[in-house]
């Protein structure tokens, strides 16, 4: 094959076509933007995240543990020159002194000098320099709104007083979403102790930050210690470590937006086969000429596939092109949900790789729809009455099928990062896209059908278009149903698992103010608050905290499953070191169910107590009925007995526990109290925490209301994003849908002209072409819709385990938006046909 | 040049067969203007596509320019079009999305040496010169005849193929086309085989080939 024959062929034969070629180089340039824009910002983080680990920290090395840190700990802080900085995290409630309102607050009381590397930003700028200085506090602004205060004020925490210095304006490793659940204030370590929140049932985290001396190796440090602080269950942490963990994390996050990009592209690809199709039949004419003037079948499949690749890398560059410029645009809807600074550099490793992308995709799309030009015969030059292409099967079909299934498989694996997922991702995707195509042969029957039928005129024509030679019906269902779905699917999971978290809607009874970590001793005061304040309140639950000592006889390992032991045998895993708050009662709640075992009805008579374990627990520690656990209660061991096993239904906001123990047991036990109430005015919810708080400030009151709109407003960012990919879709839909109406232009024209000259009105026009496009989009729109209401349960019922509700009113616009743009698009595409004269159209019909 | 020996050529068309040739046996001399006329449906532009090579015999065998068709492969068939067979059809056959002299240069592009000055140089014998970068849409049918003319004559074969090159143009131009072919004929000594059903057209070659629902009824050389 002569290659200069064929690009000079590929090269003459686009430029008279450019406005058909052009809609394939567009289709695939909103799935290569899509791809650049996503990967080019997560190549990004990464650099970013590299770059500023070390400040993400503030140290070289951090050491911390649920407990006060223990002997190896200490012994090894004891054994590390340099700098270090204790503190401890905990949640507490902080109030003005003269306000009306308290709110939970994420309060790290943190020794001088850190962070090392980095800085914390504050306004005014000197606040943090000033924090050890005295009764200091340097806290989030939110926290001011929250409490009515200004920086200058003081705000109580526990039993002391703190003056507010300034406010964060920019902290190392910041997630934003994360001051969501709780506003931050930072207090000097020294007056830690004076706040007097750190008794019994408090939940803190004990660390060091360590900044390490000349020439020592943080990895070979944390390396040396991590097995005996495990047995203290401290952690320790590096620069290097942290880096993996978040390099880990935001790999997934790109890998999950990266396959929501990739559909835009696959998309984009069937765009290309559909506008191949329709270039080939309207050059089956110059491929027999060809073939007459002596090119041979691969030359001629050559030229068009060498046109298909070269379009599709044009639409590469123009994709990579927007893809850098909305790169710029991610982080903005990605506020908040990464922890550093970003770079905003464009990532041309990755352009290049989106540009060879879309040559590729062009190229497999197009591969299927030319193989015909191969069989096109030289006679059909000089004969009218032959058959351009032979009948007959092709088995080089079944390799170009073979060569896309395998690529759409690859990218998806490569995107996903993971086999298993993008394999999945695949399937689903062929799952969504056949259910589609039936979809559109339901159209084209429909249609026959319906042309047929007593109607008007103008809708009978517009649905014989629907199913006219060469017509575009599958194409257009495809594309635009499956950028549809994809945005239906989202947001009925998004409105789904927030329905679950709905405190604060109308008509919702659920308690909406939660007490945590009230002593036994304070729960009469707290209730008579309560019952004063006019609020009734849900018995109050006990809750003890314990580890787990041994199973079945057997003490327990602390190391984690993934370490070698020499006795592999032992029980370890996060079941076995987490720490349990266990309650104990004498029936089940509502939120739990028995799957397997006895309830005890009967009261206790001896031997190891009867406990409740709940399902994935038990698979995770390995234990079924019968077997035996022995807890470390504050010291004390406690024998017990598995007798039952029970399923949980945690997506609520109601005290669960992992496991009950029967009455009888723990009573006497070190203990806190939970309690839940309804509180619809808001002036009373937020003032009663500001009561008990001041009373006893070791009282966490929860506003659940808060609570529910910070996770809405995380789920709502993260959806934001998965939307705006999923937005690209929708827009490779629509170029697709834009493509097949200039395709079939001239036809169009043509026809227009013909009942144009017969004597029909330029509304009966539009109206034909508004009925066989809204026709196409409904249909488009009303597959989308049931294939999402198929995801969204399936997502609801396996992956997230909640309740599904379908949103008619939600579905509807899924139905009728892509109807409306679809008429939008073909009224828009036929708009100068029925501006000309018929003669002057007939006349260009004609040349 | 061309030879063809007990050439059948049949079609089945809704599940009958229908002989469109019946054992043709023909020879062609080097550098001769044959004419094939006969009424419409009596197989004279099978013919003519059997002996181009451009369809395949149901039965029988064509040698063009000493190579047996049927012993080559469609790619074989293609490549021995390139180099030595030229077309003249009915309807033009322009490529429409090409210039005229990007029409001309296909088959030297296809042979690997497009020699632009060649294809100006035909393109100015066949009184186009001026009008080489126009469009077959932009050139009127006589026109678009004298491009397709200088594409066939461009590789210098040693057969040319026309299939009623005036059928779709008035008489005058029609004269003028079958004119520049004679002159293009001798001044390159091709082989001239033309099908037509024009007896003026057919007058001008020195043999008549005459044919009847897919017989030879007459053979006569003048």
């Amino acid at each position: 094959m002569k290659p200069g024959f064929v690009l000079t062929m590929a090269r003459r034969e686009s430029r008279a076509s450019g406005r058909r070629l052009m809609t394939l180089a567009l289709a695939i340039a909103a799935g290569v933007a899509a791809l650049v824009a996503v990967n080019g910002f997560t190549s990004n983080l990464r650099t970013s995240v590299a770059r500023q680990a070390q400040a993400m920290l503030g140290a070289d090395l951090a050491i911390e543990s649920r407990s006060e840190l223990g002997t190896a700990a200490r012994a090894l802080l004891d054994s590390l020159d340099g700098e270090q900085a204790q503190y401890v995290a905990f949640s507490a409630m902080t109030y003005a002194p003269a306000g009306t309102t308290a709110r939970l607050t994420q309060v790290t009381a943190i020794g001088p000098c850190w962070p090392w590397y980095g800085a914390i930003r504050t306004s005014p700028m000197s606040a943090w320099g000033r924090l050890a200085d005295g009764r200091n506090a340097v806290v989030d602004p939110s926290l001011l709104r929250a409490l009515g205060v200004t920086v200058g004020d003081s705000i109580s925490l526990g039993e002391t007083r703190f003056q507010i210095l300034g406010t964060i304006t920019e902290a190392p490793g910041d997630v934003g979403i994360r001051s969501a659940l709780g506003p931050r204030a930072f207090i000097p370590f020294r007056y830690l102790d004076a706040t007097g929140l750190l008794g019994f049932g408090a939940r803190a985290e004990y660390g060091s930050y360590i900044q390490l001396g000349e020439g020592a190796d943080a990895q070979r440090i944390a390396a040396d210690w991590r097995p005996r602080l495990r047995e203290e269950r401290a952690r320790i942490r590096t620069v290097a470590d942290d880096q993996n963990r978040l390099d880990n994390a935001l790999t997934r996050l790109g890998n999950f937006l990266g396959l929501v990009a990739l559909v835009a592209l696959l998309l984009g690809g069937l765009g290309v086969a559909s506008a191949i199709t329709v270039h080939i039949r309207r050059r089956i004419d110059t491929v027999a000429i060809l073939r007459c003037l002596g090119a041979t079948g691969r030359q001629v499949f050559g030229v068009y596939l060498t046109q298909a690749a070269l379009l599709g890398l044009a639409g590469g560059v123009l994709g990579a092109v927007i893809g850098l410029l909305v790169q710029q645009v991610v982080p903005l809807v990605m506020t908040d949900l990464v922890p550093a600074e970003l770079d905003t550099g464009p990532a041309w490793g990755v352009a290049l790789a989106g540009v060879l992308l879309g040559g590729w995709t062009a190229l497999v799309f197009a591969l299927l729809p030319l193989l015909a030009v191969r069989r096109v015969t030289p006679l059909a030059a000089l004969r009218r009455d032959v058959d351009p292409i032979p009948a007959g099967r092709d088995p080089a079909r079944l390799v170009a099928i073979a060569l896309l299934v395998l690529s759409v498989v690859t990218l998806a694996v490569l995107q996903a990062g993971n086999w298993r997922v993008g394999l999945g991702f695949a399937v689903g995707i062929g799952i969504a896209l056949l259910g589609l195509r039936l979809a559109a042969g339901v159209v084209i029957g429909l249609a026959r059908r319906l042309s047929r039928a007593p109607l008007a005129y103008t809708s009978r024509q517009g649905l014989a278009n629907l199913q006219r030679p060469g017509n575009q019906t599958i194409a257009v269902v495809l594309a635009l149903g499956f950028g549809a779905f994809l945005l239906a699917a989202l947001a009925l999971t998004q409105h789904n698992l927030l329905a679950t978290l709905d405190v604060s809607g109308e008509g919702v009874t659920r308690p909406n103010l939660a007490l945590f970590d009230i002593q036994s001793s304070q729960l009469d005061g707290v209730r008579g608050v309560l019952d004063q304040g006019g609020v009734e309140a849900t018995a109050p639950v006990p809750m003890v905290p314990m580890r787990i000592a041994s199973v079945e006889g057997r003490a327990v390992s602390l190391a984690r499953r993934a370490d070698s032991l020499p006795d592999d045998s032992l029980p370890r895993g996060w079941a076995v070191r987490r720490e349990y708050r266990s309650t104990w009662r004498d029936t089940l709640v509502g939120s739990e169910k028995l799957l397997d075992g006895t309830w005890w009805d009967d009261p206790r008579t001896g031997g190891p107590a009867r406990i409740s374990i709940e399902r994935d627990v038990a698979q995770e520690l390995g234990v079924g009925l019968g077997d035996n656990i022995t807890w470390d209660v504050q010291g004390r061991p406690i024998e017990t007995r598995i007798t039952s096993i029970r399923e949980v239904d945690w997506a609520r906001f109601e005290p669960n526990f992992f496991v009950v123990f029967e009455p009888g047991v723990l009573e006497d036990a070190p203990q806190t109290w939970v309690t839940m109430a309804r509180v619809d005015d808001p002036a009373t919810r937020s003032r009663l925490p500001r009561q008990i708080a001041e009373q006893w400030p070791n009282v966490t009151s929860l506003d659940l209301t808060v609570v529910q709109a910070a996770i809405e407003d995380l789920l709502g960012r993260v959806s934001l994003a998965i939307r705006f990919m999923a937005l690209f879709s929708l827009v490779a839909g629509l170029v697709v849908l834009g493509g097949t109406v200039a395709t079939s232009r001239d036809q169009r024209i043509r026809e227009s002209a013909l009942l144009r000259t017969l004597g029909a009105r330029a509304g009966q026009l539009y109206r034909i072409v508004v009925v066989e496009y809204a026709a196409l989009g409904l249909m488009a729109g009303l597959t989308a819709a049931l294939l999402a209401v198929g995801a969204g349960w399936a997502l609801a019922r396996f992956l997230f385990e909640i309740d599904f509700a379908a949103r008619p009113l939600a579905l509807v616009l899924v139905i009728l938006v892509p109807a409306a743009l679809a008429a939008l698009v073909g009224v828009w595409a036929s708009r100068d046909v029925t501006h000309r004269t018929p003669l002057e159209t007939l006349r260009r019909a004609a040349e | 040049m061309i030879e063809c020996n007990q050439l059948t050529r049949t079609y089945t068309s809704g599940g009958r067969a229908l002989t469109v040739l019946k054992d043709i046996t023909l020879r062609i001399d080097a550098g001769a203007f044959t004419a094939i006329v006969g009424p419409s449906g009596s197989g004279k532009t099978t013919l003519l596509g059997l002996l181009a090579g451009l369809d395949a015999p149901t039965s029988g065998s064509v040698t063009l320019d000493g190579h047996q068709l049927n012993q080559l492969d469609e790619d074989g068939r293609a490549r021995l079009r390139a180099e030595r067979v030229g077309f003249v059809f009915q309807s033009f056959q322009l490529i429409p999305t090409l210039t005229a002299l990007e029409n001309v240069l296909v088959p030297l592009e296809l042979s690997g040496e497009p020699d632009v000055a060649r294809a100006l140089g035909l393109l100015s014998d066949v009184g186009l010169a001026g009008r080489e970068h126009h469009y077959p849409s932009q050139l009127s049918g006589g026109e678009q005849q004298r491009v397709a003319l200088a594409r066939a004559f461009v590789n210098q074969p040693a057969v040319l193929f026309a299939d009623e090159p005036t059928g779709n143009l008035d008489a005058r131009t029609g004269q003028t086309i079958v004119q520049l072919m004679s002159e293009l004929n001798r001044k390159h000594g091709t082989t001239l085989v033309l099908v037509t059903h024009d007896p003026a057209l057919a007058a001008l070659a020195r043999r008549t080939i005459r044919l009847t629902d897919g017989e030879v009824v007459s053979d006569t050389t003048t």
